[in-house]
């Protein structure tokens, strides 16, 4: 099967700072690759690089069998782009944003009518076709792009961030949407900081930081790889002389953090024994997830 | 920089008309400001400054006035859309960001606003010409060739105006080139008075700026004088405007590209 992108040590130096370091990266038609990572990691290079927005310094890239940055024209011609900033035309109404930015294909006519009325039902505003940009709802506004980002049917649509700073019933729909466009046979890139969001909607992710790509895999087989199955967080008075005295025993890792300790446990019953036991410590239970993975290789600093 | 000569093609026609788009949805304020401000500067300068001034080089003082302000105005036109219209549409807006998720490349963006620049010069032009006509202070149909000519001046400024806008990290950045570019050449370009009263120093300066050469072709075109050196005026605009041009390209590749 040949790869929709494939990257072969893709580098980009930024003023002396390597800023993406050598990754080898390959997407299949009609997956849903996430690329996570803290801020700073390289994603969004890594995306303005498969865009021909960017050359890259070394290495070598092919996206939808176009050479990259040489032949980036042709490739954006079938790729869809859902950036992290908002940047519809705020002059144009909902109707004329798509029309316009059509017009950037090179599409007009009665068949690209009949387009956008069906990805304005896609995304649910037929009823705002007529509304001016300032009067939409941020939800609306990342949905508007979204279709915006279809009008050329792309076979692989890339978004940044699709769901930042949407409120839950506005990322619910994104998902949905997206996951009909997966059914479609479409392929997917996505950007995220949610890693629930990246553990419901991708086959497969990769784990970035400074540059690099720490692990890739389906965000089954990397919990199962990276994390015991138990998760116990726990807290409350003296929880550190807890972790000492008794989480050491009965749990294969366990890491304090702030005022909270987390357990990584193969058996969860003796743990949740022995804390029926103390009333003043309180915890949660939960399988381990993509999240526990992401902060295992990527530590727990904070990042800017 | 990116040293690659421009690629030009018809991509930039998308450009042009997504500017036309929004200009057309504002035309009632576009329209006043095109028509109004040059109608108060004839006849505030024309008809009074005129009044003391008598006769410039044979003509009438407002004859005189009216090709200058014919071009002094497509200047300032294409020098505000080239500065702060652009750069919002590429720092605030996210404009051409946007574009360039498409098909269209920088080259392409290049294009399509310097030629929106040189529009908007004959949009605002057209009026002046009107009006000056309606006045009384055109001499003849041939006034009509200044139409292109405005289009090319205007061309020409936007280029130069987007050359300032790719090193521009603000707004501010353009008082810069309004106070030490664009204002004395809209001073010392024979707008207002003729040059040949000033020093030697002065009118061989002025001949280094764009906006002589413009109003060097417009004034014998609407005053129906002899134009004796058409083309090298001509390659003057146009040497200016391909220069600022192949700049704005290089400089905005590498900002917008990097």
């Amino acid at each position: 099967m040949t790869a929709t992108v494939q990257a072969l040590g893709l580098t980009k130096v930024y003023s002396g700072q390597t800023v993406v370091d050598g990754i080898e990266l390959a997407v299949f038609p009609g997956e849903c690759f996430g690329l996570l990572g803290p801020n700073g990691a390289g994603k969004t290079t890594t995306l303005r690089m498969l865009l021909g927005q960017t050359p890259p310094d070394a290495g070598s890239l092919t996206v939808l069998n176009h050479r990259i940055p040489e032949d980036a024209r042709d490739m954006r011609a079938r790729v869809g782009l859902v950036p992290q900033q908002d940047n519809l035309d705020p002059d144009f109404t909902v109707l004329e944003n798509l029309r316009v930015y059509a017009s950037y294909f090179g599409l007009s006519g009665p068949a690209l009518q009949r387009r956008i009325d069906e990805l304005l039902g896609f995304v649910q505003l037929e009823a705002k076709a007529q509304a001016g940009i300032s009067t939409l709802s941020g939800g609306m506004k990342r949905r508007l792009t979204l279709a915006r980002a279809l009008i050329n049917q792309p076979d692989l649509l890339i978004l940044d961030e699709p769901t930042t700073g949407l409120d839950p019933q506005a990322r619910q729909i994104i998902w949905q949407r997206l996951r009909s466009l997966l059914a479609q046979g479409r392929t997917l890139i996505l950007t995220t900081h949610y890693m629930e969001e990246a553990e419901r909607l991708c086959d497969r992710v990769a784990i970035m930081d400074h540059g690099r790509i720490l692990a890739c895999g389906s965000p089954h087989a990397l919990i199962k790889q990276y994390i015991e199955p138990h998760v116990l967080e726990v807290y409350g008075p003296e929880v550190e002389t807890w972790q000492e005295d008794v989480a050491r025993q009965h749990a294969r890792r366990t890491e304090r953090v702030g005022e909270t300790v987390f357990c990584y446990a193969e058996d969860e019953g003796a743990l949740l024994d022995d804390l029926r036991r103390r009333p003043q410590l309180r915890f949660m239970h939960r399988p381990g997830n993509l999240e526990d993975v992401f902060l295992i290789l990527t530590g727990r600093e904070l990042r800017e | 920089m990116n040293h690659t000569l421009p690629t030009i093609s018809l991509r930039w026609i998308p450009v042009w008309r997504r500017n036309f788009l929004v200009w057309r949805k504002l035309i009632g304020p576009a329209l006043l400001g095109n028509f109004g401000e040059p109608l108060l500067y004839l006849l505030a300068l024309g008809y009074g400054l005129g009044s003391f001034v008598g006769e410039v080089g044979g003509l009438s003082y407002s004859v005189f006035l009216a090709a200058g302000i014919v071009c002094g105005s497509a200047m300032n036109t294409a020098t505000f859309e080239g500065l702060y219209s652009a750069y919002t549409r590429m720092a605030h807006q996210q404009t051409w960001g946007g574009m360039l998720a498409t098909p269209l490349s920088v080259d392409d963006i290049v294009l399509g606003e310097m030629i929106w620049a040189g529009t908007k010069s004959l949009l605002s032009a057209a009026p002046i010409l009107l009006v000056a006509a309606l006045l009384g202070l055109v001499h003849g149909w041939a006034a009509l060739w200044v139409l292109p000519v405005v289009l090319l001046a205007g061309v020409c400024f936007g280029a130069l105006a987007l050359v300032v806008t790719a090193l521009a990290k603000s707004y501010d950045f353009f008082l810069y080139y309004f106070t030490l570019i664009v204002t004395p050449m809209f001073l010392f370009s024979g707008v207002f008075f003729p040059l040949d009263g000033m020093p030697m120093a002065v009118q061989w300066g002025a001949q280094v700026l764009p906006l002589t050469h413009a109003i060097a072709i417009v004034r014998p075109l609407m005053t129906g004088q002899p134009l004796p050196h058409l083309l090298p005026h001509l390659l003057v605009l146009l040497g200016y405007g391909a220069v600022a041009f192949y700049l704005a390209i290089g400089l905005l590749r590498r900002r917008l590209l990097a």
